[in-house]
Order: C-alpha cells, then sequence, then structure tokens
C-alpha cells in the first residue's frame, strides 16, 4: 500500500479574511512557533507518507518561505518529498482560458498532472483550517478493510459543544460507517456529524472522477460528486475523536489559540507518542525572563523576552515584553515588540508589530481587537 | 582545482573532559549541554559557519556516539555541503597498524589526507571546550596581514588568574616571543585561547617533524608551538575581547550558565546577527502554569512549569510540577521535578528524575558545593541529597 499526500492551502481564506491579507491559510501563524500548514503536513509524514503535493492558489509566498526544502519535515527528498502544485497559467494565447480555480474541485482538476503521474495507490487529502493530530494510517488501514473507494474523517459534535463547526458538510452513515448522505448545511446547536475534509480516495478512482467531472463541467467536489457516488460507490466515514480545533473565523482563531491553554488539548495535539507536530527551525535562544516576570496560564515560544505580566496569553517567537507591561487574554505573534507598561487585553497582534510606551488597548472575547503586520501603535 | 578551498577548520573534540565527572560519563565533553538548548560544540560550528568557513573536521575519540549523532550531516549548522561541510575523523587502522590520537598535534598528523582534499592554504585549528562567540574571518585577515606563519587568539585575563593559563608574551605588534604554559610568574596577562591558524605547509612541516620524535607529548601547546618559536617563525598573538569561557569545570560550566542571566547578562544568545545553531527536536512551546513562578530564568521548548523557578537555567521538555522549588540550578533537558520537591544550587543532566518531595542540594548562600546528578539518575520520593554531591548512578537503597 503507497500513499501520497495532497494539502490544499488556500481554501478557506475567506475565513479570517486579516490573517489571510498578506498569506495562505496555510501560512497562517498558530499556536505559538508553528504555521497551520504543520498540522496536516506533520500528520502525513508522521503516518509515512512521503510524497505530499500543496495546491496553491495565490499569496503563497510566505508559504514557500516556510516550508523551503521540506527538509523539517524531512521531505526533502530525490524521490517525492514536497512539491508546489501554483496554479498553471500560461503566458502563450488563449491564455484567457487559464483561468484561477474558485473550488476545491477545480483545484483538484488542475492537479490531475500531479495525480496522475502518482504511482501510488491511495491520495490522502487535508486542508489547512483542521489542526488535529490523527494517525493517517489507521485511516489507511480502514478503507483498505471496507475496500472503499473514498473514505471521509468525520468529526462528531455534542449540542452543549463550545466550538460548533459552520459551513460544513454534513455526513450520515450506516451502522457499518457506510456514507448515506452528505449534504450542504450543518444547522447549528444539535448533535452533528461533519466532514473534517480529511479523506482517503483510491488514486484510480480518483482519477476517473475526475475525467467524468471535466467532461460534465462538474464545479463543486459535494455536491456534484460525492453526492452523487453515494448511492453506488463505496463511501465509508471514519469517526476521529481525538483533539480537534478548526478555524472559520476570527473569532474562532482566538477561541482555538486559547483552548492551547487547557492541558488536554495540548497533550491531545503535541504529546502523542511519535507523532510530533514538525515546524520550520528558527533557531531561536531559550526565552528569557527577567527578575520582574510575572507569567500564568500562558503558552509561550523561544526567542522571547518577558520583563513585564503575562497572563491567559499565547506568545509567539521573539516576543518582548516591557517592564510593566501587562498582556491579558492576548495572542501575540513573532517578533511583537511592546514597550513599558503598555497594557493589552483580548488583542490579536500579527508579525512584527510594535506597541510603544504606554498604550492601552482593549478587544472583547467575542471580538478581539487585531493589529495588522508590520503596523506600529 | 573544484575543491579548493581557502582555509579549514580542525575541531579538537575527542577529550574525554574528565573534571565534569558525572556529566561526561556517556558523552565526550564537547557535547555537554549548554543553555537549554545547546551543546558546547555549538559554538565552534555556529562560529565556523558564520565566519564563512564551511569545511570542518571534527576529530573524536573518547564516548563518540552522541557527538556522533548530534552533529549528523550536519544540516543544523548548515554544513550539509556537497564540497566541504562538517565530517567526522575519528581515529582509524592505517596499513602500518592502529592508533590512538595520541595528542592533539598527533590527531592532526593523522588527518593531514583530509586536510590535504582541500588543498587549504590555511588550517584553522579551534577546540570543543569553550563558550565564545568569534570571527575566525577576522582573525584570518589578521593573520595574512601580519604575513604570519601562525596567529594565535588571545584574551586578557586577569593577572592573578594568568598562571591557570597557557601565557604569552608579545611584543608592541603583536610579534609573539615567549611562550609559557601555566606560568607560576606570568609576565603578561595575555593567555591564549587555544584557536591557531596556521599556514598550512609550516604545519605540516612541524607536524612531520614532531611525529618523529619519540620524546614529544605530540601537544599543540607543549610541542608545536614552542618548536616553531625556537625556529624563529612569524607568529603573532590576535587579540580578542568579548565573551569567552572555558567550561572545563562543573563551577565554570555554572558560571558560564548564569551568564546568560541578569539585567545586562554577559553572554546574549539573541543575536540575530551571530547566531548560535543547534540540533533541537520538534517540541512544542513552553507552558507556564496558572501557580507557577518563573524568575530571572531562562527556559527552553516543550517545558511545563506549574513550580517556582528561580536563577536557573532550564533545557527543553522539562517538567516541573506544583509547588516544586529549582533555584540556582541548570537542568539538562527532559529532568522531571516531582510535586513539592526542592533543587537548590544543582547541575541535573538529562533525564534525572526527581521524585515528589524529594530535595536536592541545599540553598547556594550556604552550600560548599554544586550537587551534579548523572545521566537519568532517579531520586527517590522524599529522599534527600545534600550539598557538593556527584551522583553519577542511583543503585537504591
Amino acid at each position: 500500500m503507497t500513499v501520497a499526500g495532497l494539502i490544499f492551502s488556500n481554501i478557506h481564506d475567506s475565513a479570517i479574511p486579516e490573517l489571510t491579507a498578506m498569506r495562505t491559510m496555510a501560512s497562517v501563524p498558530f499556536g505559538c512557533r508553528y504555521r497551520l500548514v504543520d498540522f496536516p503536513l506533520s500528520n502525513m509524514v508522521n503516518s509515512g507518507i512521503t510524497k505530499v503535493g500543496i495546491i496553491t492558489h495565490n499569496n503563497y509566498r510566505s508559504l514557500m518561505d516556510h516550508i523551503g526544502t521540506g527538509k523539517d519535515w524531512d521531505l526533502a527528498r530525490r524521490s517525492g518529498g514536497i512539491k508546489f502544485l501554483p496554479p498553471f497559467i500560461t503566458a502563450y494565447e488563449n491564455a484567457g482560458s487559464s483561468t484561477l480555480y474558485s473550488t476545491r474541485l477545480e483545484a483538484l482538476l488542475g492537479a490531475t498532472n500531479f495525480i496522475s503521474r502518482c504511482n501510488e495507490d491511495y491520495i490522502v487529502f487535508s486542508d489547512c483550517d483542521v489542526i488535529c493530530n490523527i494517525d493517517l494510517s489507521e485511516v489507511l488501514e480502514a478503507h483498505e478493510q471496507k475496500g472503499a473507494d473514498l473514505t471521509i474523517v468525520t468529526r462528531s459534535f455534542a449540542p452543549s459543544e463550545a466550538f460548533h463547526p459552520e459551513d460544513m458538510y454534513e455526513v450520515k452513515s450506516d451502522v457499518d460507517g457506510r456514507v448515506t448522505e452528505v449534504t450542504g448545511y450543518a444547522p447549528k446547536h444539535r448533535a452533528v456529524t461533519v466532514s473534517s475534509n480529511i479523506m482517503v480516495i483510491r488514486r484510480t478512482f480518483l482519477l476517473g472522477l475526475l475525467q467524468e467531472a471535466m467532461t460534465r463541467g462538474y464545479r463543486d467536489f459535494y455536491r456534484d460528486l460525492v453526492r452523487k457516488i453515494v448511492s453506488k460507490s463505496r463511501v465509508y466515514a471514519y469517526p476521529y475523536e481525538g483533539a480537534f480545533l478548526q478555524i472559520t473565523s476570527m473569532e474562532s482563531y482566538y477561541a482555538c489559540s486559547m483552548r492551547l491553554l487547557e492541558q488536554d488539548v495540548r497533550k491531545g495535539l503535541f504529546n502523542v507518542r511519535h507523532r510530533p507536530v514538525l515546524t520550520k527551525v528558527r533557531n531561536s535562544a531559550p526565552t528569557i525572563y527577567s527578575a520582574n516576570a510575572k507569567v500564568s496560564n500562558s503558552y509561550v515560544a523561544d526567542g522571547c523576552i518577558i520583563e513585564g505580566t503575562v497572563e491567559n496569553s499565547i506568545i509567539f517567537r521573539g516576543v518582548k515584553v516591557g517592564k510593566g507591561t501587562v498582556i491579558r487574554n492576548s495572542i501575540l505573534l513573532q517578533d511583537t515588540y511592546t514597550g513599558n507598561n503598555v497594557e493589552l487585553n483580548c488583542v490579536i497582534t500579527d508579525k512584527n508589530v510594535l506597541i510603544k510606551d504606554g498604550r492601552r488597548l482593549s478587544g472583547h472575547e467575542s471580538m478581539p481587537f487585531y493589529i495588522g503586520k508590520g503596523r506600529m501603535v | 582545482m573544484f575543491r579548493k578551498k581557502e582555509c579549514v577548520a580542525m575541531l579538537l573534540a575527542g577529550g574525554q573532559g574528565s573534571r565534569l565527572y558525572a556529566l561526561t560519563e556517556k558523552t565526550a565533553k564537547p557535547a555537554v549541554s549548554f543553555g537549554g538548548k545547546y551543546r558546547i560544540i555549538d559554538f565552534p560550528l555556529s562560529n565556523c559557519i558564520n565566519s564563512g568557513v564551511d569545511t570542518v573536521g571534527v576529530l573524536t575519540q573518547y564516548q563518540p556516539l552522541v557527538l556522533n549523532d548530534y552533529i549528523g550531516n550536519g544540516l543544523p549548522w548548515d554544513l550539509d555541503r556537497a564540497n566541504g561541510g562538517v565530517k567526522i575523523l575519528p581515529p582509524y587502522q592505517g596499513k602500518n597498524g592502529a592508533d590512538w590520537y595520541r595528542g592533539t598535534a598527533n590527531a592532526i598528523y593523522q588527518n593531514m589526507e583530509f586536510i590535504k582534499l582541500y588543498d587549504p592554504d590555511y588550517v584553522l585549528i579551534l577546540s570543543g571546550d569553550h563558550i565564545y562567540s568569534m570571527d575566525y574571518a577576522a582573525m584570518l585577515d589578521y593573520h595574512k596581514k601580519m604575513n604570519a606563519d601562525c596567529t594565535i587568539a588571545v584574551i586578557e585575563v586577569p593577572m592573578e588568574e594568568a598562571s591557570r593559563f597557557g601565557i604569552l608574551s608579545t611584543e608592541e605588534d603583536g610579534k609573539i616571543y615567549k611562550f609559557s604554559e601555566k606560568p607560576k610568574k606570568p609576565d603578561s596577562n595575555k593567555a591564549s585561547m587555544g584557536i591557531y591558524i596556521f599556514n598550512k605547509d609550516k604545519l605540516f612541516e612541524y607536524l612531520c617533524a614532531d611525529a618523529s620524535d619519540p620524546d614529544s607529548a605530540n601537544d599543540f601547546g607543549k610541542n608545536i608551538i614552542p618548536a616553531m618559536l625556537s625556529a624563529g617563525e612569524r607568529m603573532y598573538a590576535y587579540p580578542f575581547a568579548g565573551y569567552w569561557k572555558d567550561v572545563g569545570t562543573i563551577d565554570s560550566l555554572w558560571e558560564a550558565n548564569m551568564d546568560l542571566l541578569g539585567e545586562s547578562p554577559a553572554l546574549s544568545l539573541n543575536d540575530e546577527g551571530w547566531r548560535i545553531y543547534s540540533r533541537h527536536g520538534a517540541s512544542s512551546p513552553q507552558f507556564v502554569g496558572e501557580d507557577a513562578k518563573v524568575v530571572n530564568s531562562s527556559v527552553t521548548q516543550g517545558c511545563e512549569i506549574h513550580g517556582t523557578v528561580r536563577n536557573s537555567v532550564i533545557g527543553s521538555g522539562v517538567r516541573i510540577m506544583k509547588g516544586a522549588v529549582v533555584e540556582d540550578s541548570v537542568i539538562f533537558d527532559n529532568v522531571v521535578i516531582g510535586e513539592g520537591a526542592a533543587v537548590r544550587y544543582c547541575m541535573l543532566d538529562s533525564s534525572v528524575t526527581v521524585g515528589k518531595g524529594a530535595s536536592v542540594g541545599v540553598a547556594r548562600d550556604t552550600a560548599c558545593g554544586i550537587t551534579v546528578l548523572g545521566n537519568g539518575v532517579s531520586v527517590p520520593e522524599h529522599a534527600v541529597i545534600g550539598d557538593n554531591a556527584m551522583i553519577s548512578e542511583w543503585k537504591g537503597e
């Protein structure tokens, strides 16, 4: 059994327009030192997948910078490794017909070449809005065992769960796990099982589907393809129950980040045996806590200098917290610099933000105050 | 020639570091942890790549497993090169039998073929037991400017400590006229840092002569340098001003770690322009708990801190449980300190576990020495270990 991976880097960009103004969903910083692509990529590498295609659309310079040759994921390979699949736009005549894709299916059609040139038996899909630590080799095993054409990894939510999915595809299946119905809209506040968009598909089966989609002019992966094949092909659900976060909006980016302060979530994401989350190494020095530092219930990266107070916050690499400064319930992205006697509450600062002495800024948990990349306050 | 390099570095990393006792029981001294995230050898290796020296031979001998594994293909230091890069050079069996490296000069002598591969004009000799940031390119410029045969880096030390070092006496222009190893009455405070640049041909000439002398100790400081001096070769002292510390003893290793702390630390590793690189795994960020207190300390990725940490350097993946206190200590990676335990004025090697309520070491102002626990020592619950103790294995009750 051989497997290749396919990561969709841009598909959910519109969920958090502020953070994706200059980058892809895949390169959105998350959890002190990671970018969202680290999670699907690590899941694949940890499951023995050594050929991964990354489908890009626009704004992908930060993503290419982050991935580099792929050596931090041990994917700098002669055979396989990481392949970027940018949109294919030709400069020759009839360039007009090669427009940028706008849906998952169109993105896949653009990657047909990559898929048909693979010689692996299976392809694993993953998006970048989902944060989890899943053993894909188990999903593959289940896929083979059921003789499935397509396996969709699903996640169930209780009505009471604080985090509730939006704009997702609801998956209904029978007792055997065979999918009976895929519907487009999951109403809030009731128990629901949704697709995580992590899928395993037989490669030749996928090529057949793409061929059909091409000839019939299909546009939507779920609506035009999955819903149609459910009755005649073997589509199965694989319920995933581990730590799972999904970013659907700026508020949920904030809420998901804050959930890293819960021990169970940290354990489920980062302390799984033999399944580390890999990321680009930055070689920061350890973090220095000064004599007046007061830090509690916070997640801190290396390379910071903390001279003030930090509570319930997520602090990225290279952040400086000045003397007398109080940071509460906030997310400070890489290289944010706060001067002395600054007060922040429910603030998200993007990379390289400078906050001068004595500034006091506050948002609210339901609407965190976002400060754009490189801004000075 | 394709492989031609201007300068090749040879890093002497075979020393046992016997004065570090328990810390070098299973590893060579250059592989001993430093500053939470580093090992001593990261400093010369990072200095090399930052100075544009991209070909480094690492001479290993004593307990090389950890060191070999750590250096690997040299990727963390950008020394995984098609042409050059880092190469491990262990003692080997030759046509005329096998031999250990009998001294620093003999180790280089046995690897002259390695140096010849790159046909360098200059050879830079380094050792793996100092903590410092230094631009070797500036030293090489000085060497060329002075038209020297050999240049030795020197640092000014307090006169009263000079008798602990190899002391160089120089003329005004830096020309060395006298070298004395640990002199009782030093007439200069310029101490050799153990960093040499030689013209390759000159070096080879003296190495061959030294190798054929059966009475020689085959050592740079004892034989090669004095021989070159008495032959009247052009030898110059390159003055270095900056942080430099020999970490050959428990006390000096502890002090160098503490130099990372304080209001304006003597040693800062946060210099963007002169990164110290290290090989480290992918661990999660550090979590500081609700009741934790972390003051005047350096903490590395992967830690979970729920207790109190004061004036300490904490390595990666360390867990400090509720109510535990760590003070004036250097904690290497993956140490676990149980609930309510106290660790004072200690150095704990990798994977040490301190049981619940145990007490290791005593407060610094009353202790008569640092307590050291070796790799993997496991201290039972409520056990008490005093000051100045050195434990490399815990055999139980």
